[in-house]
């Protein structure tokens, strides 16, 4: 089989990528290696709403909720809100992926992609040392797929990085390891989103609860890898609904991992991009990673049409990739990453201090950035080392 | 060796994701552990689920 770009992995990213490619006229396959895409979900699937409007029309069939802002906890339970047009990426709309994904990859089949599910990449082809495809199994048989360009969005697992000679292994402190439930209680407040913080909650990560209607939630947490031990997330989160929410009724179990090691050091290779999880594209704080992933694919897909177009498709040719994703969703990623590493360090105490110095502050207008400027002038000695983060 | 179990795997690829030798794979529902494996555990420390083990070589 023979295209002009072949995509490995359906999420967000990859398909992005692919219905863009295929827009501008490129031979596009999309391979998916399960065999129903977006099933099963791994992710607490909330979304900023004008950042997601702004690549494609929200469609109600897989928006489960919207919500009005977000509602922070320190471990000692002060709290303070914020709200839904300055929350950060999280929160808008909480998203049902196995519907949303799908709609993604039929929207690259419309625009002229073939999409082929059960077909797991085994290895790249090279052709005098060159990228040239992927060869897949299909089915039980295996394949080639010939392309010019073949882009990795294969996730956390990532493997077309790694066979291009692109070093995307997760060391325990790049990653974070969670467990989610999708339960029914009747508290839940189905307007806000809630983030619990606290190092006995989940040690260098948090605890989120995002509505999605009817008293539903997805209730989960992450624990930063370097501090987690064999299956820590689900004993913790079992832990936190137990406590917190007594009669909770728990439909669905979701476990992931996250990648949070910010910005690697190339994302391209000749004939080989990345994009989304696979280039550790995810948020470095909050962990998201569904619109940086769909930002990297649309770049990815325009520029693989232009050196496809223009023959080069090696390094040179994919370059403006690289550079464009750095200088867009690039810059938050990198600033986060900073934070991050200073967060996972803090004691509950810490938090506490923090969280009680903002709360005669009104934070319900400011966004993360202007939340941590007025933490920093609140509390100059504990975070004088993140000011060049708001300069 | 690193051991799987398939009762309490969650199947998410957080372990394949950290294998500093490409050892792993996730097919579907299904962990596969490969001969180069080196045991260093880490992918044991991080399941979400508990269901990897490092366990010595039998015979």
């Amino acid at each position: 089989m023979r295209c002009d770009v072949v995509v490995v992995g359906a999420g967000p990213g990859g398909s992005m990528a692919a219905k863009t490619a295929a827009e501008r006229g490129l031979k596009v396959v999309l391979m998916e290696k399960r065999q129903e895409i977006g099933d099963p979900v791994r992710c607490a699937e909330g979304v900023s709403k004008s950042r997601l409007s702004s690549m494609i029309k929200p469609d109600p069939r897989w928006i489960a909720a919207e919500v009005k802002g977000a509602r922070l906890y320190a471990p000692d339970g002060s709290s303070i809100v914020m709200s839904e047009d300055k929350s950060g990426d999280e929160v808008g709309y909480v998203l049902e992926r196995k519907i949303f994904d799908r709609a993604l990859a039929m929207d690259a089949a419309r625009a002229g992609a073939k999409v082929m599910v059960k077909t797991r990449a085994l290895d790249l082809i090279r052709t005098d040392g060159a990228v040239k495809g992927v060869r897949a199994m299909r089915y039980g048989e295996v394949i080639d797929i010939e392309a010019d360009v073949v882009i990795g969005a294969d996730g956390v697992e990532s493997k077309v990085g790694r066979w291009a000679g692109i070093d995307t292994s997760l060391k325990p402190g790049d990653i974070e390891v969670c467990a989610q439930f999708l339960l029914y209680d009747k508290n839940i407040d189905n307007e806000y989103c809630e983030f619990f913080l606290g190092n006995e909650l989940a040690p260098g990560g948090y605890v989120w609860s995002f509505p999605k209607g009817e008293h539903l939630a997805n209730v989960g947490l992450g624990v930063i890898g370097s501090r987690s031990e064999p299956g820590a997330p689900v004993k913790l989160l079992r832990r936190f609904v137990e406590k917190r929410m007594p009669e909770a009724r728990i439909v669905e179990m979701v476990v992931g991992g996250v990648p949070v090691s910010g910005p690697i050091e190339r994302t391209i290779a000749d004939g080989v991009m990345l994009v989304g999880d696979a280039a550790r594209q995810s948020d470095p704080i909050t962990g998201g990673g569904i619109l940086n992933a769909m930002e990297a694919g649309i770049i990815a897909g325009e520029v693989v049409s232009e050196a496809v177009s223009s023959g080069d498709t090696g390094v040179e040719g994919l370059m403006a990739y690289e550079k464009r994703w750095r200088e867009s969703i690039g810059k938050q990623i990198a600033r986060h990453l900073d934070l991050k590493e200073f967060f996972i360090r803090l004691s509950d105490e810490d938090l506490n201090n923090l969280m009680h110095s903002i709360q005669s502050e009104d934070v319900s207008k400011m966004d993360l950035r202007g939340m941590l400027r007025v933490l920093i002038r609140l509390n100059p000695k504990m975070l004088w080392e993140l000011r060049h983060l708001v300069m | 060796m690193i051991t799987v179990n398939r009762y309490v795997c969650g199947y998410c690829g957080a372990c394949v994701g950290v294998c500093p030798v490409c050892a792993l794979e996730l097919v579907e529902a299904w962990l596969e552990v490969s001969d180069g494996c080196i045991e260093c555990g880490r992918c044991v420390k991080l399941c979400p689920t508990g269901a990897l083990s490092l366990e010595e070589a039998q015979g």
